[in-house]
Protein backbone atom coordinates (compact mmCIF):
# COMPACT_ATOMS: atom_id res chain seq x y z
CA UNK A 1 0.00 0.00 0.00
CA UNK A 2 1.31 3.47 -0.88
CA UNK A 3 1.93 5.98 1.86
CA UNK A 4 0.40 9.37 1.15
CA UNK A 5 3.54 11.29 2.06
CA UNK A 6 5.63 9.06 -0.20
CA UNK A 7 3.34 9.99 -3.10
CA UNK A 8 3.65 13.65 -2.28
CA UNK A 9 7.44 13.46 -2.05
CA UNK A 10 7.50 12.07 -5.58
CA UNK A 11 5.15 14.78 -6.79
CA UNK A 12 7.22 17.49 -5.09
CA UNK A 13 10.26 16.53 -7.16
CA UNK A 14 8.43 17.49 -10.34
CA UNK A 15 6.29 20.46 -9.34
CA UNK A 16 7.48 23.87 -10.55
CA UNK A 17 4.98 26.65 -11.34
CA UNK A 18 1.82 24.64 -10.76
CA UNK A 19 -0.68 25.87 -8.18
CA UNK A 20 -1.35 23.15 -5.63
CA UNK A 21 -4.78 23.19 -3.97
CA UNK A 22 -4.61 20.90 -0.95
CA UNK A 23 -7.02 19.96 1.80
CA UNK A 24 -6.78 18.48 5.29
CA UNK A 25 -4.27 15.65 5.72
CA UNK A 26 -2.95 15.99 2.19
CA UNK A 27 -2.46 19.70 2.90
CA UNK A 28 -0.63 19.03 6.16
CA UNK A 29 1.66 16.50 4.48
CA UNK A 30 2.21 18.80 1.50
CA UNK A 31 3.09 21.74 3.76
CA UNK A 32 5.73 19.59 5.45
CA UNK A 33 7.13 18.25 2.19
CA UNK A 34 6.81 21.25 -0.13
CA UNK A 35 6.21 24.57 1.60
CA UNK A 36 5.88 27.14 -1.19
CA UNK A 37 3.87 30.25 -1.97
CA UNK A 38 1.92 28.58 -4.79
CA UNK A 39 0.11 26.36 -2.29
CA UNK A 40 -3.61 27.18 -1.97
CA UNK A 41 -4.58 25.85 1.44
CA UNK A 42 -7.56 27.95 2.55
CA UNK A 43 -10.36 25.61 1.52
CA UNK A 44 -12.59 26.84 4.36
CA UNK A 45 -15.30 24.22 4.37
CA UNK A 46 -14.72 20.49 3.94
CA UNK A 47 -15.27 19.24 0.42
CA UNK A 48 -14.60 22.42 -1.50
CA UNK A 49 -11.03 21.83 -2.70
CA UNK A 50 -12.07 20.77 -6.20
CA UNK A 51 -14.33 23.80 -6.49
CA UNK A 52 -11.62 26.25 -5.43
CA UNK A 53 -9.35 24.56 -7.96
CA UNK A 54 -11.94 24.87 -10.68
CA UNK A 55 -12.27 28.60 -10.05
CA UNK A 56 -8.51 29.05 -10.24
CA UNK A 57 -8.28 26.99 -13.42
CA UNK A 58 -11.08 28.86 -15.20
CA UNK A 59 -9.60 32.20 -14.18
CA UNK A 60 -6.06 31.34 -15.27
CA UNK A 61 -6.13 28.89 -18.17
CA UNK A 62 -2.38 29.45 -18.57
CA UNK A 63 -1.59 27.93 -15.16
CA UNK A 64 -1.71 24.25 -14.22
CA UNK A 65 -3.87 23.56 -11.18
CA UNK A 66 -3.37 20.37 -9.16
CA UNK A 67 -5.96 19.53 -6.48
CA UNK A 68 -4.88 17.22 -3.63
CA UNK A 69 -8.18 15.99 -2.23
CA UNK A 70 -9.34 13.40 0.28
CA UNK A 71 -11.95 10.72 -0.23
CA UNK A 72 -14.13 11.92 2.63
CA UNK A 73 -13.81 15.46 1.37
CA UNK A 74 -14.76 14.56 -2.18
CA UNK A 75 -17.77 12.58 -0.97
CA UNK A 76 -19.09 15.87 0.40
CA UNK A 77 -18.90 17.45 -3.05
CA UNK A 78 -19.32 14.65 -5.59
CA UNK A 79 -21.35 17.00 -7.77
CA UNK A 80 -18.16 18.95 -8.37
CA UNK A 81 -17.03 16.10 -10.63
CA UNK A 82 -19.96 16.80 -12.94
CA UNK A 83 -19.30 20.52 -12.72
CA UNK A 84 -15.64 20.01 -13.63
CA UNK A 85 -16.54 17.65 -16.46
CA UNK A 86 -18.95 20.18 -17.93
CA UNK A 87 -16.56 23.12 -17.54
CA UNK A 88 -13.77 20.94 -18.98
CA UNK A 89 -10.72 22.92 -17.84
CA UNK A 90 -7.70 21.66 -19.75
CA UNK A 91 -5.32 22.85 -17.02
CA UNK A 92 -6.93 20.94 -14.15
CA UNK A 93 -5.78 17.73 -12.45
CA UNK A 94 -7.55 16.21 -9.46
CA UNK A 95 -5.76 13.71 -7.23
CA UNK A 96 -7.85 12.04 -4.56
CA UNK A 97 -6.11 10.21 -1.73
CA UNK A 98 -8.31 7.29 -0.83
CA UNK A 99 -7.74 5.97 2.68
CA UNK A 100 -11.32 5.07 3.56
CA UNK A 101 -11.45 7.11 6.75
CA UNK A 102 -12.08 10.61 8.05
CA UNK A 103 -8.48 10.89 9.19
CA UNK A 104 -8.68 14.49 10.46
CA UNK A 105 -11.66 13.65 12.66
CA UNK A 106 -10.67 10.49 14.48
CA UNK A 107 -10.17 8.08 11.55
CA UNK A 108 -13.76 6.87 11.55
CA UNK A 109 -14.62 4.91 8.41
CA UNK A 110 -16.37 6.45 5.44
CA UNK A 111 -19.87 5.12 4.74
CA UNK A 112 -18.44 2.97 2.00
CA UNK A 113 -17.10 -0.30 3.41
CA UNK A 114 -14.00 0.46 1.37
CA UNK A 115 -15.85 -0.30 -1.83
CA UNK A 116 -16.06 3.10 -3.50
CA UNK A 117 -14.50 3.28 -6.96
CA UNK A 118 -13.72 6.98 -7.33
CA UNK A 119 -12.23 6.61 -10.78
CA UNK A 120 -15.46 4.98 -11.95
CA UNK A 121 -17.47 7.73 -10.28
CA UNK A 122 -15.37 10.38 -12.04
CA UNK A 123 -15.74 8.65 -15.39
CA UNK A 124 -19.45 8.35 -14.80
CA UNK A 125 -19.56 12.07 -14.12
CA UNK A 126 -17.98 12.72 -17.49
CA UNK A 127 -14.24 12.94 -16.78
CA UNK A 128 -12.89 10.54 -19.37
CA UNK A 129 -9.27 10.67 -18.22
CA UNK A 130 -9.85 9.04 -14.83
CA UNK A 131 -8.01 6.09 -13.33
CA UNK A 132 -6.99 4.48 -10.06
CA UNK A 133 -3.38 4.14 -8.92
CA UNK A 134 -2.21 1.73 -6.26
CA UNK A 135 1.60 1.61 -6.47
CA UNK A 136 4.31 4.25 -6.19
CA UNK A 137 5.88 3.10 -9.45
CA UNK A 138 2.59 3.62 -11.26
CA UNK A 139 2.19 7.02 -9.68
CA UNK A 140 5.70 8.14 -10.57
CA UNK A 141 5.15 7.09 -14.15
CA UNK A 142 1.92 9.09 -14.23
CA UNK A 143 3.32 12.34 -12.84
CA UNK A 144 4.30 13.88 -16.21
CA UNK A 145 0.79 13.13 -17.45
CA UNK A 146 -0.76 14.67 -14.32
CA UNK A 147 1.35 17.81 -14.71
CA UNK A 148 0.95 18.37 -18.41
CA UNK A 149 -1.77 16.39 -20.19
CA UNK A 150 -4.79 18.45 -21.27
CA UNK A 151 -7.41 17.77 -18.63
CA UNK A 152 -9.43 17.46 -16.70
CA UNK A 153 -7.33 14.60 -15.33
CA UNK A 154 -8.54 12.56 -12.36
CA UNK A 155 -6.56 9.99 -10.39
CA UNK A 156 -7.65 8.10 -7.28
CA UNK A 157 -4.64 7.03 -5.20
CA UNK A 158 -5.14 4.18 -2.77
CA UNK A 159 -3.06 5.16 0.25
CA UNK A 160 -2.43 4.83 3.94
CA UNK A 161 -1.13 7.61 6.14
CA UNK A 162 2.64 8.02 6.26
CA UNK A 163 4.60 9.92 8.87
CA UNK A 164 2.41 12.27 10.89
CA UNK A 165 2.57 15.91 9.86
CA UNK A 166 1.95 18.95 12.07
CA UNK A 167 -1.70 19.95 11.84
CA UNK A 168 -1.18 23.66 11.45
CA UNK A 169 -4.77 24.81 11.10
CA UNK A 170 -3.81 28.36 12.09
CA UNK A 171 -1.62 28.68 8.99
CA UNK A 172 -4.15 27.06 6.68
CA UNK A 173 -6.90 29.43 7.80
CA UNK A 174 -4.71 32.47 8.35
CA UNK A 175 -4.49 35.46 6.04
CA UNK A 176 -0.77 35.01 5.37
CA UNK A 177 -1.20 31.87 3.28
CA UNK A 178 -3.75 33.62 1.07
CA UNK A 179 -1.65 36.76 0.72
CA UNK A 180 1.38 34.75 -0.32
CA UNK A 181 -0.58 32.63 -2.74
CA UNK A 182 -2.30 35.62 -4.33
CA UNK A 183 1.02 37.36 -4.98
CA UNK A 184 2.68 34.23 -6.35
CA UNK A 185 -0.30 33.28 -8.52
CA UNK A 186 -0.46 36.77 -10.05
CA UNK A 187 3.05 36.43 -11.44
CA UNK B 1 -39.89 56.25 -8.04
CA UNK B 2 -41.13 53.32 -10.05
CA UNK B 3 -42.95 50.18 -9.10
CA UNK B 4 -41.83 48.43 -12.27
CA UNK B 5 -40.10 45.11 -11.71
CA UNK B 6 -36.34 45.19 -12.03
CA UNK B 7 -35.25 45.11 -15.63
CA UNK B 8 -33.34 41.96 -16.45
CA UNK B 9 -31.47 43.81 -19.18
CA UNK B 10 -30.49 46.56 -16.75
CA UNK B 11 -29.22 44.03 -14.21
CA UNK B 12 -27.17 42.30 -16.88
CA UNK B 13 -25.78 45.66 -18.00
CA UNK B 14 -24.90 46.45 -14.39
CA UNK B 15 -23.00 43.17 -14.08
CA UNK B 16 -21.04 43.97 -17.22
CA UNK B 17 -20.29 47.51 -16.10
CA UNK B 18 -18.88 46.10 -12.86
CA UNK B 19 -16.55 43.83 -14.79
CA UNK B 20 -18.31 40.55 -14.09
CA UNK B 21 -17.26 37.96 -16.66
CA UNK B 22 -18.27 34.73 -14.91
CA UNK B 23 -21.72 33.70 -13.74
CA UNK B 24 -21.77 30.67 -11.47
CA UNK B 25 -25.32 29.46 -11.14
CA UNK B 26 -27.96 27.02 -10.13
CA UNK B 27 -31.36 27.70 -11.67
CA UNK B 28 -33.82 29.72 -9.60
CA UNK B 29 -37.34 30.32 -10.83
CA UNK B 30 -37.29 33.99 -9.74
CA UNK B 31 -34.32 34.82 -11.96
CA UNK B 32 -34.67 32.13 -14.62
CA UNK B 33 -36.31 34.06 -17.45
CA UNK B 34 -35.00 37.54 -16.67
CA UNK B 35 -31.38 36.68 -15.89
CA UNK B 36 -30.15 33.11 -16.25
CA UNK B 37 -31.57 32.29 -19.68
CA UNK B 38 -30.37 35.58 -21.21
CA UNK B 39 -26.98 35.22 -19.53
CA UNK B 40 -26.69 31.67 -20.89
CA UNK B 41 -26.94 33.11 -24.42
CA UNK B 42 -24.69 36.11 -23.83
CA UNK B 43 -21.13 35.69 -25.15
CA UNK B 44 -19.87 38.30 -22.69
CA UNK B 45 -20.32 35.81 -19.85
CA UNK B 46 -18.80 32.43 -19.09
CA UNK B 47 -21.60 30.51 -17.40
CA UNK B 48 -20.52 27.79 -14.95
CA UNK B 49 -23.43 25.51 -14.12
CA UNK B 50 -23.02 23.93 -10.69
CA UNK B 51 -24.68 21.08 -8.82
CA UNK B 52 -24.78 22.62 -5.33
CA UNK B 53 -24.52 26.23 -4.34
CA UNK B 54 -21.57 25.88 -1.97
CA UNK B 55 -19.47 24.80 -4.94
CA UNK B 56 -20.12 28.26 -6.28
CA UNK B 57 -18.77 29.99 -3.17
CA UNK B 58 -15.43 28.27 -3.76
CA UNK B 59 -15.45 28.71 -7.55
CA UNK B 60 -16.08 32.46 -7.20
CA UNK B 61 -13.26 32.64 -4.67
CA UNK B 62 -10.83 30.78 -6.92
CA UNK B 63 -11.76 33.12 -9.74
CA UNK B 64 -11.09 36.16 -7.57
CA UNK B 65 -7.60 34.84 -6.80
CA UNK B 66 -7.15 34.69 -10.56
CA UNK B 67 -8.21 38.34 -10.85
CA UNK B 68 -11.61 37.55 -12.37
CA UNK B 69 -14.96 38.87 -11.20
CA UNK B 70 -17.94 36.56 -10.81
CA UNK B 71 -21.42 36.35 -9.35
CA UNK B 72 -23.08 33.38 -7.68
CA UNK B 73 -26.69 33.29 -8.87
CA UNK B 74 -29.02 31.12 -6.81
CA UNK B 75 -32.28 30.87 -4.86
CA UNK B 76 -32.55 31.57 -1.13
CA UNK B 77 -32.73 27.84 -0.44
CA UNK B 78 -29.28 27.49 -2.00
CA UNK B 79 -28.01 30.37 0.09
CA UNK B 80 -29.33 28.66 3.22
CA UNK B 81 -27.72 25.40 2.18
CA UNK B 82 -24.37 27.16 1.71
CA UNK B 83 -24.16 29.09 4.96
CA UNK B 84 -21.12 27.20 6.27
CA UNK B 85 -19.15 27.73 3.07
CA UNK B 86 -20.15 31.40 3.03
CA UNK B 87 -19.21 31.74 6.70
CA UNK B 88 -15.80 30.12 6.22
CA UNK B 89 -14.69 31.28 2.82
CA UNK B 90 -16.46 34.58 2.24
CA UNK B 91 -16.71 35.91 5.80
CA UNK B 92 -13.76 34.49 7.74
CA UNK B 93 -11.36 34.56 4.81
CA UNK B 94 -12.73 37.96 3.71
CA UNK B 95 -13.26 37.05 0.07
CA UNK B 96 -15.35 39.02 -2.45
CA UNK B 97 -18.12 36.50 -3.05
CA UNK B 98 -20.96 38.34 -4.80
CA UNK B 99 -24.30 36.59 -4.41
CA UNK B 100 -27.48 37.30 -6.34
CA UNK B 101 -30.26 35.51 -4.54
CA UNK B 102 -33.77 35.11 -5.87
CA UNK B 103 -36.31 35.21 -3.05
CA UNK B 104 -38.73 32.58 -4.24
CA UNK B 105 -42.14 32.99 -2.63
CA UNK B 106 -41.64 36.50 -1.26
CA UNK B 107 -44.87 38.45 -1.36
CA UNK B 108 -44.75 41.54 -3.66
CA UNK B 109 -44.05 44.75 -1.78
CA UNK B 110 -43.40 42.97 1.51
CA UNK B 111 -40.00 43.34 3.15
CA UNK B 112 -38.16 40.00 3.16
CA UNK B 113 -37.97 39.89 6.94
CA UNK B 114 -41.77 40.33 7.12
CA UNK B 115 -42.55 37.59 4.64
CA UNK B 116 -44.73 34.78 5.94
CA UNK B 117 -42.39 32.34 4.23
CA UNK B 118 -39.75 31.13 6.68
CA UNK B 119 -37.12 30.48 4.03
CA UNK B 120 -37.46 34.14 3.01
CA UNK B 121 -37.81 35.84 6.38
CA UNK B 122 -34.65 34.34 7.89
CA UNK B 123 -32.33 35.38 5.06
CA UNK B 124 -31.61 38.97 6.12
CA UNK B 125 -31.14 38.06 9.80
CA UNK B 126 -28.62 35.40 8.77
CA UNK B 127 -26.79 37.88 6.53
CA UNK B 128 -26.78 40.41 9.37
CA UNK B 129 -25.48 37.81 11.82
CA UNK B 130 -22.58 37.11 9.45
CA UNK B 131 -21.98 40.83 8.85
CA UNK B 132 -22.62 40.54 5.12
CA UNK B 133 -23.83 43.68 3.34
CA UNK B 134 -27.08 43.17 1.46
CA UNK B 135 -29.31 45.08 -0.92
CA UNK B 136 -32.90 44.38 -1.90
CA UNK B 137 -33.76 44.72 -5.58
CA UNK B 138 -37.53 44.87 -5.78
CA UNK B 139 -38.12 47.59 -8.38
CA UNK B 140 -36.28 48.91 -11.38
CA UNK B 141 -34.97 51.83 -9.32
CA UNK B 142 -33.15 49.40 -7.06
CA UNK B 143 -31.02 48.07 -9.93
CA UNK B 144 -28.70 51.05 -9.68
CA UNK B 145 -27.34 49.68 -6.39
CA UNK B 146 -25.93 46.53 -7.99
CA UNK B 147 -22.81 47.77 -9.78
CA UNK B 148 -21.58 49.87 -6.82
CA UNK B 149 -22.20 46.92 -4.50
CA UNK B 150 -20.00 44.71 -6.67
CA UNK B 151 -17.30 47.37 -6.90
CA UNK B 152 -17.31 47.75 -3.11
CA UNK B 153 -17.14 44.00 -2.56
CA UNK B 154 -14.02 43.65 -4.71
CA UNK B 155 -12.41 46.86 -3.45
CA UNK B 156 -12.86 45.82 0.18
CA UNK B 157 -12.49 42.06 -0.42
CA UNK B 158 -15.78 41.34 1.33
CA UNK B 159 -18.89 39.38 0.37
CA UNK B 160 -22.13 41.05 -0.64
CA UNK B 161 -25.61 39.73 -1.26
CA UNK B 162 -28.14 41.20 -3.68
CA UNK B 163 -31.61 39.92 -2.88
CA UNK B 164 -33.88 39.76 -5.91
CA UNK B 165 -37.36 40.31 -4.52
CA UNK B 166 -39.34 40.07 -7.77
CA UNK B 167 -38.75 38.29 -11.05
CA UNK B 168 -36.73 40.62 -13.27
CA UNK B 169 -38.35 41.46 -16.59
CA UNK B 170 -37.16 39.55 -19.62
CA UNK B 171 -34.68 41.63 -21.67
CA UNK B 172 -35.97 42.69 -25.08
Amino acid sequence: MMKRDACLKLLARHVREEAIVATYQAAFDWMRIAPRDLNYLSIGAMGLASSHGLGLSLGRPDRRIIVLDGDGSLLMNLGSLATVAAAAPANFAHLVFVNGVYEANGSHPLPSNGSLDFAAIARGAGIADAAAISTLAEFEAEIPHILAKPGPVFRALKVVAGEPSPQDYAYIHGAETRTRFRAAFAR
Amino acid sequence: MTTQPPGGGRIIAALKSAGVGFVVALPDIVTSDGLLWPISRDPDFRLVRICKEDEGVAICTGLSFAGKRAILLMQQTGFLDSVNAIRAVAVEYQQPVVMLVGLQGKEPGVAPSRSTKVSVNIVEPILDAMGIAHHLVETDDDVSAIAPAIETAYAASRPVCVLIGRPPSVPA
